[in-house]
């Protein structure tokens, strides 16, 4: 990868990819607390917009951003009900641990 | 090296950066400052790829919005955080060599495959929130509406979830307010008369 002038489209993409990449370090890394798995996903999303934008600009194409858009409508619907989901959790399990949520299991 | 061009490193050093603090952190409240800032940051490379209008939509909806809601969620929940890291270091090697991976594949599959396309953006002589807004509400216009919904739901559910039914809290109900009768609430007593002693 040259060091060119203005930042490319490969500059961006390698930068989503690390950002995809560190996020999927932080699941492995934090797999017991759901808040921190929750913020990796927000990081992976990121970085999911982030590829479509740099696309977007170097093709001249808008529709990359409007699906930017819809995608940030989507994930921020994911947040509220994971959070919802995860305070319910703590009220009846007393714990975020993932280790300890098997009560579905059979 | 071009203003542009340090300007893009600089951003996309600082958001490697905080993402990695994101996840390395210890308190999770410093997890969601430094996702705070990874936002930022993100939110400064697209306004230099010229996406002015979800630049600032990142910080409005993510910095105001979402991540103040985990904000509040943390410092609601009383967790013992450290517990939760009593396996971090065991996780580390298995973490990193799947990261590496991903990565390694998927620089491979950059490096390999863009070269090629070096197609120059056309300059936009439309702004950019101009633009967008005429291709969400013209041609996008359905997705839009059902993007809607789809807030609706979150909201709905969000509310359904987490709602919590007092048993000691005293609630009025109208139809039982509406359907009293004078008998219900007024009864006459028939007495006789005190004589009076003299």
């Amino acid at each position: 990868m040259s060091l060119s002038i203005v930042p490319g489209l490969t500059h961006h993409l390698v930068l989503g990819a690390a950002l995809f990449a560190i996020a999927i370090v932080g699941i492995f890394l934090n797999r017991r607390n759901v808040i921190i798995i929750l913020m990796a996903i927000e990081l992976m999303l990121l970085a999911v917009n982030l590829n479509f934008i740099a696309f977007s600009h170097h093709l001249g194409d808008m529709a990359g951003q409007v699906f930017v858009f819809f995608i940030l409508t989507v994930a921020a619907a994911e947040s509220a009900i994971g959070l919802a989901i995860l305070v319910l959790l703590f009220r009846n399990v007393g714990s975020i641990d993932v280790e300890e949520l098997s009560k579905l299991k059979g | 090296m071009s203003f542009e061009s340090a300007i893009f490193y600089v951003f996309a050093a600082l958001l490697v950066f905080a993402a990695l603090a994101v996840i390395t952190t210890r308190n999770p409240v410093h997890a969601a400052l430094w996702l705070v800032l990874a936002f930022f940051s993100a939110s400064a490379l697209w306004l230099l790829l010229s996406a002015e209008f979800l630049a600032i939509v990142l910080v409005l909806v993510y910095v105001g919005a979402v991540m103040v809601l985990f904000l509040f969620v943390v410092m609601m929940l009383d967790v013992n955080f450290d517990a939760l890291r009593k396996h971090f270091r065991s996780y580390l090697p298995v973490g990193a060599t799947v990261g590496l991976l991903v990565l390694f594949e998927m620089s491979l599959l950059l490096v390999n495959a863009t070269r090629a396309s070096g197609a120059a953006a056309p300059a936009g002589s439309e702004a950019n929130t101009r633009a967008l807004g005429r291709l969400l509400y013209v041609e996008y216009v359905y997705p839009f509406e059902i993007a809607a919904v789809v807030l609706l739901v979150a909201i709905v559910a969000a509310i359904a979830l987490t709602h919590r039914h007092r048993r000691e809290t005293r609630y009025q109900d109208p139809a039982e307010q509406v359907k009293v009768k004078r008998a219900d609430r007024v009864r006459i007593v028939e007495m006789a008369p005190e004589k009076r002693e003299s």
